[in-house]
């Protein structure tokens, strides 16, 4: 493990797996206005409808790290326009602390983001999805599983020590 | 005569506190050993590896294990233990969850043999000479363990039967779980012997503690006089009861200082950080970005404080392995 883990072979047909959390007030309605609007943005993302931002527990976003996403998008209303008075704000403490635990385990910066994008933005919505799998695109992937360790010379002991 | 159940315990990378909480049982660990034949704990009785091996599998009652898994050996006898072990029990927050010693996993081993054996101003190494798993030395072989990268709970190399938790274990729990275990009316698998609620609910203050919490930043045990009776989040210490099991008996409440979330999370929380993590950016009051991250200032250890003991059962497990720089 000492040294850089090559970028895997696959990465050539590789794409980023993003897993975006919406809020059903706002980000959700961006998406669906730019869907409606006919925009062109990438389609990396998996979206998860929440009812707020502030739903959204720090534990999704690891688990979907974990699970093999390369990076995770949530989007929410911006500040003053909480469907809940201020889900958004609570996601926002949610997001800052997770992102300070997140940078000390070595996820880089830009694989997690939180974006203020109202219903009307879907030209930002489509703006941000860009540019994060551009990001990720030049990151490569997460590669979080833990990798099994083998002694070869543990094998060998069994002659030495008969 | 030996027809008592056996029982066995061993540790692994551990500090010593889980045999020492064992010990104290005291007057208890007589009934304990009346009820049970102990064969095989290294740090009490000699018996050897060979004589663990000699046993016939599923003949010791229940093997109890404490200390995470760092090495080739741990593994080995944690798999030996679980051949020979009707039921195998991790013992203690580090078989159960990592522990202490998982916060090495934000290293790696590179990076831990160099700062120990290299690097630390009070060792003395001139020919930097690192552990290996075989050293040829006038013509004989010195052989050591292999040290891996990524300490693991007992659970992330074989399987476990049930959990005591605890750094280390209280003989109240100790004694209700082998308890149970004696009574033959066994919980299902993966069980930890402890109550299913937190330690908030369990919690001698729970009644100060206010409905909404509002805080403007943490404080640090030694930064503020801390009231006895007064719920300690809401003095804004960083107390980890929210999110950890009960059963301990409150003992770091009791002793006025914060629980630091030994026991791991209940059954329905996936990380213990993670679900710590959210209730407490919840609590600050601040509502802008920068009075955010002043707030959050005041945390200056987030892993240490939120994985303390179960960085290597988290979802994440370990710092990310491709970038960690030595």
């Amino acid at each position: 493990m000492s040294e850089p883990m090559a970028v895997p072979q696959e990465a050539e047909g590789w794409e980023p797996r993003i897993v975006a959390f919406f809020c059903n007030w706002c980000t959700y309605l961006a998406a669906d206005l730019a869907g409606t609007s006919r925009m062109k943005y990438a389609p990396n993302a998996r979206v998860i409808r929440v009812m707020c931002s502030g739903r959204i527990d720090p534990q999704f976003v690891m688990q979907a790290l974990a699970g093999g996403a390369d990076g995770v998008l949530i989007g929410g209303c911006h500040f003053g326009d909480c469907h809940y008075q201020s889900g958004n704000h609570k996601a926002a403490r949610r997001f800052r602390l997770l992102k300070r635990v997140l940078l000390d385990m070595g996820i880089e910066e830009e694989r997690i983001r939180l974006e203020w994008i109202s219903a009307a933005e879907a030209d930002k919505l489509r703006d941000v999805m860009t540019e994060m799998v551009e990001q990720l695109q030049a990151l490569g992937p997460l590669q979080l599983e833990v990798p099994n360790e083998e002694f070869s010379e543990v094998g060998e002991l069994a002659e030495v020590t008969a | 005569m030996s027809e008592k159940p056996k029982v066995a315990f061993y540790w692994c990378s551990s500090c010593g506190g889980c045999e020492e909480a064992v010990v104290d049982l005291a007057e208890q660990i007589l009934d304990v050993v009346a009820a049970v034949d102990i064969v095989f704990w290294p740090v009490a009785l000699d018996f050897k590896k060979a004589d663990v091996e000699a046993m016939e599998d599923g003949s010791i009652l229940a093997a109890f294990v404490n200390g995470a898994i760092r090495t080739t050996e741990q593994e080995e006898m944690a798999h030996l233990l679980r051949r020979k072990a009707k039921v195998l029990v991790a013992f203690g927050s580090c078989a159960h969850m990592g522990g202490i010693p998982a916060l090495g996993n934000l290293w790696d081993r590179d990076a831990i043999f160099k700062a120990v054996y290299l690097e630390n101003p009070s060792t003395e190494n001139p020919e930097g000479t690192l552990p290996s798993v075989k050293t040829r030395l006038n013509g004989q072989y010195l052989t050591l363990p292999g040290f891996y990268d990524t300490v693991r709970a007992l659970d992330q190399v074989t399987t476990v039967d049930y959990y005591i938790p605890g750094c280390a274990p209280t003989p109240n729990v100790i004694a209700d779980a082998v308890q149970t275990l004696l009574s033959g009316d066994l919980p299902p698998v993966g069980t930890v012997l402890t109550p299913d609620i937190s330690l908030c609910e369990d919690c001698p203050r729970l009644e100060s503690k206010p409905q909404d919490l509002s805080l403007e930043s943490f404080k640090r045990p030694h930064e503020v006089l801390i009231d006895e009776e007064t719920c300690l989040l809401a003095q804004g210490l960083l107390c980890m009861g929210p999110a950890t099991r009960a059963g301990c008996g409150s003992l770091c409440i009791n002793g006025n200082m914060p629980c630091t979330g030994c026991f791991g999370p209940t059954s329905k929380v996936h990380d213990q950080g993670g679900k710590y993590l959210s209730a407490i950016a919840s609590m600050l009051s601040a509502l802008e970005d920068d009075d955010i991250d002043a707030a959050l200032d005041s945390i200056p250890d987030p892993i240490g404080t939120f994985y303390r003991y179960g960085l290597a059962s988290s979802l994440l497990r370990r710092r990310k392995t491709t970038s960690v720089d030595a």
